[in-house]
């Protein structure tokens, strides 16, 4: 992410002395200012206004689809619309709001939210990051291995949910029949129906699912680190660990920050893998935000407290993204 | 990078090395097994499933393609249907996503900055926050009494809606990738075409347009991949069972046929088959497309 954010807008930017500086804000100059400045009114003819064509058909289906979409949204969760009926915009106010902070279904999904999201990223990041060290190992096979890794990322949800729930099976499944096998019986549980255990068997396997992409993060952060690095280390007689810890990982900051972004984010908008595991009523334990906004809008067609729920988790994602932007504005990558 | 390390291990056994490729199959296996042991069962009658381990293969007795056969039956209409969205909207999004790219890139003009950084934040917006709006807009739409009387698309609205929505919501992700590979271009290159006369169309056809191949590949694998997976919008956007995608249909199948996880495994690699075959064939590609989610 850094990398391209980097790309991105530095080429955005114009140097300070280009010609472009001449001008105010291209675009509020107006073509009867720039009459008689002929290579000025080139410059916009050829450069803004011949790029128009290009990006402003799919800037305007952004701004429908997804920022026109977010504010309706805001404004649907002011209503009291629920039912068969039209959404009623003469009267706002903050009642779904209210409702929901005194709706105990909203604090435990909630909490789940928050555990999956920590968890998930944490435990996934350290496999990744495992990973892909073992992977940059100078290793033989080294395409196969990553193809492995990452042939999860490339099934859906769908598919790998009744894979897990296959897994889990308390009877039958591969993980308690390995258990059994080891004389390990007593961890046998079932995992997906136990409350105390069913959120960690999800976050499991979605780490299962994720971790490969991870290593792919990582493994660019590591090729990008130069050679001289790691022999510099040897040479000081550093074992390998020590030469991870103190000098390889540090500097993986850029990838595991834009790694774990990706992955928080996908943590709050999860609904597929658990959907499918146990559908629109999970019961406390699984119970997220994403899944019960699902619920309350497309299942009890409570459309504006559905709305509301949505609202907090787009700020919820925008607080995960806000800053994450800011950060690398500040650090003069944007 | 590989040859280099039979050099490496030539001075006796290095049991470092040992341990790292244990380490490193252990986990393939690791990666593998919900696969392996969902491949086996497929291939199991009833009793043979309950009656063996998950991962070891059918015994000849036990040994059965019913599930395949029942599973496609189920599955085929999805299938169809899946192709039918996932083929028309990954291409556009492409297309969209390369010609933002292009204006927003290559075409220097002040303020890009800004059109940018929304298209970059639309990557992120979790889709829960437009889902109703978003049946409300189609709703109000109405593409169903528009098309009404058009004989092929009349039946298929809900699919055509879903092409637009997935087209909309992969421009940003496709544009990003686009964007990262256009960045590389040298401007100079573009800047001779721009002195010679050449129009901002012009050189993105003639230029832009025949470098874009490698690109154009990793944005088509991925996006393709995200939409043949997507179940979210399908849930909320298909109403009639005739248009029903392939992660619907498994979803029914998996409700409906509880205990049957012969038939489930099978249902499951039916409808994962397409991304699996993409992804055995185009793996760099994909990995490319993933890490520019990043």
């Amino acid at each position: 992410m850094r990398e391209f954010i980097f790309r991105l807008f530095g080429r955005g930017r114009r140097p300070p002395d280009s010609d472009g500086d001449a001008r105010p804000d291209g675009g509020t100059v107006t073509k009867e200012q720039t009459v008689g400045r002929s290579r000025l009114r080139d410059a916009l003819d050829s450069d803004l206004l011949g790029s128009l064509p290009f990006w402003l058909p799919p800037a305007l289906l952004i701004g429908l689809f997804v920022y026109g979409a977010i504010g309706w949204n805001v404004v649907i969760s002011l209503t009291d619309w629920s039912g068969l009926g039209q959404p009623d915009y003469s009267s706002l106010s903050f009642a779904m709001y209210e409702e929901m902070l005194s709706d105990p279904t909203f604090w435990t999904a909630t909490q789940n939210t928050f555990v999956l999201l920590i968890a998930f990223t944490v435990v996934t990041l350290l496999l990744g990051l495992l990973m892909a060290i073992l992977v940059d190992q100078n290793i033989r096979f080294e395409n196969t291995f990553r193809t492995i890794y990452l042939l999860p990322m490339s099934l859906s949800f769908v598919v790998t949910a009744i894979f897990w729930a296959w897994m889990y099976n308390p009877e039958i499944g591969l993980i308690n029949v390995a258990l059994r096998s080891v004389g390990l019986d007593f961890l046998a549980y079932a995992w997906l129906s136990d409350p105390r255990f069913s959120l960690a068997a999800v976050i499991f396997a979605l780490m299962w699912q994720f971790s490969g992409y991870c290593m792919v993060v990582y493994l660019a952060g590591l090729r990008a680190i130069p050679t001289e690095q790691y022999e510099a280390a040897r040479t000081d007689g550093a074992s390998t660990i020590r030469m991870y810890r103190r000098v390889i990982i540090p500097q993986l900051r850029a990838s595991t920050t834009s790694a774990a972004v990706v992955l928080m984010v996908f943590a709050l908008k999860a609904f597929d893998f658990l959907f499918v595991l146990f559908g629109p009523t999970p019961g406390p334990s699984t119970d997220i935000l994403s899944v019960m906004m699902f619920r309350e809008a497309f299942r009890a067609t409570n459309w504006a407290y559905g709305s509301a729920i949505a609202t907090v988790l787009f700020l919820m994602a925008l607080g995960v993204i806000g800053p994450y932007l800011y950060l690398q504005y500040s650090r003069g990558d944007l | 990078m590989s040859s280099q390390t039979a050099n490496d291990s030539t001075s006796g056994i290095d049991f470092q090395r040992i341990g790292l490729y244990a380490v490193l199959v252990v986990m393939a296996a690791f990666y593998l097994s919900p696969l392996e042991s969902g491949l086996m069962t497929a291939f199991k009658s009833q009793e043979a499933f309950i009656g063996s381990t998950p991962f070891v293969p059918p015994p000849p007795s036990g040994f059965t393609v019913e599930p395949w056969f029942e599973a496609w039956s189920r599955l085929q209409l999805g299938v169809f249907n899946s192709l039918l969205l996932a083929i028309p909207a990954t291409a556009l999004s492409a297309i969209f996503g390369s010609l933002a790219a292009y204006g927003l890139t290559n075409v220097d003009w002040r303020g890009q900055v800004a059109v940018i950084m929304l298209f970059v934040a639309g990557i992120f917006v979790p889709y829960q926050s437009v889902l109703v709006p978003l049946t409300q807009f189609w709703t109000m739409v109405g593409l169903e009494d528009i098309l009404a009387g058009v004989p092929l698309l009349a039946e298929r609205t809900g699919l055509l809606e879903l092409i637009i929505t997935h087209t909309a919501y992969g421009i940003p992700i496709c544009t990003i990738l686009f964007r990262s590979y256009y960045a590389t271009i040298d401007p100079e290159m573009l800047e001779a075409a721009r002195l010679d006369g050449a129009t901002v169309a012009r050189i993105y056809w003639k230029i832009i347009l025949p470098l874009s191949v490698p690109i154009f590949a990793v944005t088509l694998i991925y996006q393709f991949t995200q939409i043949w997976n997507d179940l979210l919008f399908a849930l909320v956007l298909l109403t009639s069972p005739e248009n029903q995608v392939v992660t619907l249909s498994l979803n029914q199948l998996q409700g409906s046929m509880v205990q049957q996880y012969n038939l489930q495994m099978a249902g499951a690699f039916v409808a994962a088959l397409p991304t699996l075959v993409v992804y055995v064939l185009f793996g760099e590609q994909f990995a490319e497309g993933v890490a520019g989610e990043s």
